[in-house]
């Protein structure tokens, strides 16, 4: 009952291809969290590694996370309306500290505001009623370009 | 990857604080194959310094609070965690929720690593001590580890350590649970957290009373009282994992308990090796007719197994 049976048809494939990190997090003064809850575990179910870090981080402490944690993406959850503000910032950060993590925006972000995030550098924004396939996709999608650029 | 020189320079670089570098070499030996041998060959060279302290305990217990408020209490200039949390059997995915428990209390400055079981309970007896290993190497000091007390394979890691702290609450259970839950004989230091609760005395009556049945060689393990989101009593049992550190120093336990933490990794490394191609026989063209042969009951499962063993002692090269 508490020892997981081992699964091969999974780990014959999983065992040397290790599985996406991705480091979700709420930046800055934003309590909601329940979508952010949701998307790790959409996450968690599509094989992926899911760093939960939560609410009130810091461009800071996803950097430093990022780095301890060795992340591919990390995914940011905005419901405050700064993402036009923040989400910029988390870019800078990154690209400041040397990384090459894309970061994923999802929340409630106007569809006119999409262009100009991209812009940013953001790498994709997830909008309300977005699938679970999206969502899974938007961050897989995002890892891979980052792997091998168009 | 296949030249020494770009891993001595990661090594240099996590030696000399560098936390990205440090990231990555845990990534490397993580994945397992021929990087991680490598890597885990290298730091092998200089770990060996590092006190490792194992946390362990049931789930909700408060493992990382506790885990996060050791660190900052250490004073040590480089504290690492290593947090092990189950991967879903099913998915492989995982969510690594341990950071939130640590980072939010204290800055303590530590380098903190989620680490994921990854569905193959022998893979993570071999990964955690690669892992503590690049750590140790790294510099880091002390390094605790910390992981879920459910399951053999979870508890013995955290048993693996140099001290062992296993975490329980008020109304866990009472003397006899004590008696039977395999947990508690790994304990060299007992805590009792949310000791703001009711009932936090009689959970300490209970241990003592077990302790008092008997216990391990020349060290009777002191329970500490905690309220690790307030911070209270972690500095005492900071204190006593000192205490304990200075105890296996002059019994000489230190140098048995590393010995044998290096042979039973021994074993386990064999163990891997043999279950990787265990699944490989089971997996292949002849194991698949075997298990073909075993749905339609032609074949008992034993029988099977039976067959299928005969083809691994005579395919005796490991896998091509």
């Amino acid at each position: 009952m508490d020892e997981p049976p081992v699964d091969t048809s999974l780990s014959s494939d999983a065992e040397f291809q290790a599985p996406i990190r991705v480091v979700l997090a709420k930046l800055g003064l934003d309590g909601h969290d329940r979508g952010l809850k949701v998307v790790a575990r959409t996450l968690r179910d599509a094989g992926m590694e899911v760093i939960y870090l939560g609410l009130r981080q810091t461009t800071e402490s996803i950097v430093a996370a990022c780095e301890q944690e060795d992340a591919d993406v990390i995914g940011l959850s905005m419901h405050n309306a700064g993402h036009l503000t923040l989400a910029p910032r988390m870019v800078q950060a990154v690209d400041q500290a040397g990384l090459r993590v894309p970061v994923v925006i999802g929340g409630i972000v106007p569809a006119d505001d999409v262009p100009t995030l991209i812009d940013s550098g953001v790498a994709a924004v997830i909008g309300p009623g977005a699938s679970a396939e999206d969502v899974v996709s938007a961050v897989r999608g995002a890892v891979e370009r980052q792997i091998s650029p168009r | 990857m296949k030249s020494c020189d770009p891993l001595d320079e990661l090594f240099e670089a996590a030696r000399g604080g560098n936390r990205r570098a440090l990231g990555k070499l845990l990534t490397m030996v993580e994945k397992r194959g021929e990087t991680a041998a490598m890597v885990s060959e290298r730091a092998h060279r200089d770990a060996g310094q590092a006190r490792i302290v194992g946390v362990t305990g049931a789930p909700g217990t408060g493992k990382s609070t506790i885990t996060g408020r050791l660190a900052a209490v250490s004073g040590a200039s480089r504290p690492a965690i290593l947090a092990i949390d189950p991967s879903s059997p099913l998915t492989g995915g995982a969510i690594l929720g341990d950071r939130i428990r640590m980072d939010s209390h204290v800055d303590s400055g530590a380098f903190i690593r989620s680490m994921a079981t990854r569905g193959h309970a022998g893979g993570l007896a071999v990964a955690v001590p690669d892992a503590v290993r690049v750590l140790d190497a790294a510099g880091c000091d002390p390094i605790i580890v910390e992981t879920v007390g459910v399951g053999q394979v979870e508890v013995s890691i955290a048993a693996a350590a140099d001290t062992t702290v296993v975490v329980v609450t008020p109304g866990w259970g009472d003397a006899v649970q004590a008696n039977k839950a395999g947990l508690l004989e790994v304990a060299d230091i007992f805590v009792v957290n949310k000791a703001d609760r009711p009932d936090a005395r009689g959970a300490r009556r209970d241990l003592e009373l077990m302790l008092d049945l008997g216990h391990r060689g020349g060290w009777r393990a002191p329970i500490v009282l905690t309220t690790a989101t307030e911070g209270e009593g972690i500095s005492d049992l900071w204190a006593e994992i000192e205490s304990h550190t200075a105890h296996l120093h002059h019994s000489g336990e230190l140098i048995r308990r590393r010995c044998r933490r290096r042979r039973d990794e021994v074993a386990d490394r064999i163990e891997l090796e043999l279950s990787d191609r265990v699944h490989q026989i089971v997996n292949n063209e002849s194991g698949e007719m075997a298990l073909r042969r075993v749905d339609r009951n032609e074949l008992s499962p034993a029988a099977a197994a039976e067959l299928l063993l005969s083809t691994l002692d005579s395919d005796n090269h490991p896998e091509s």
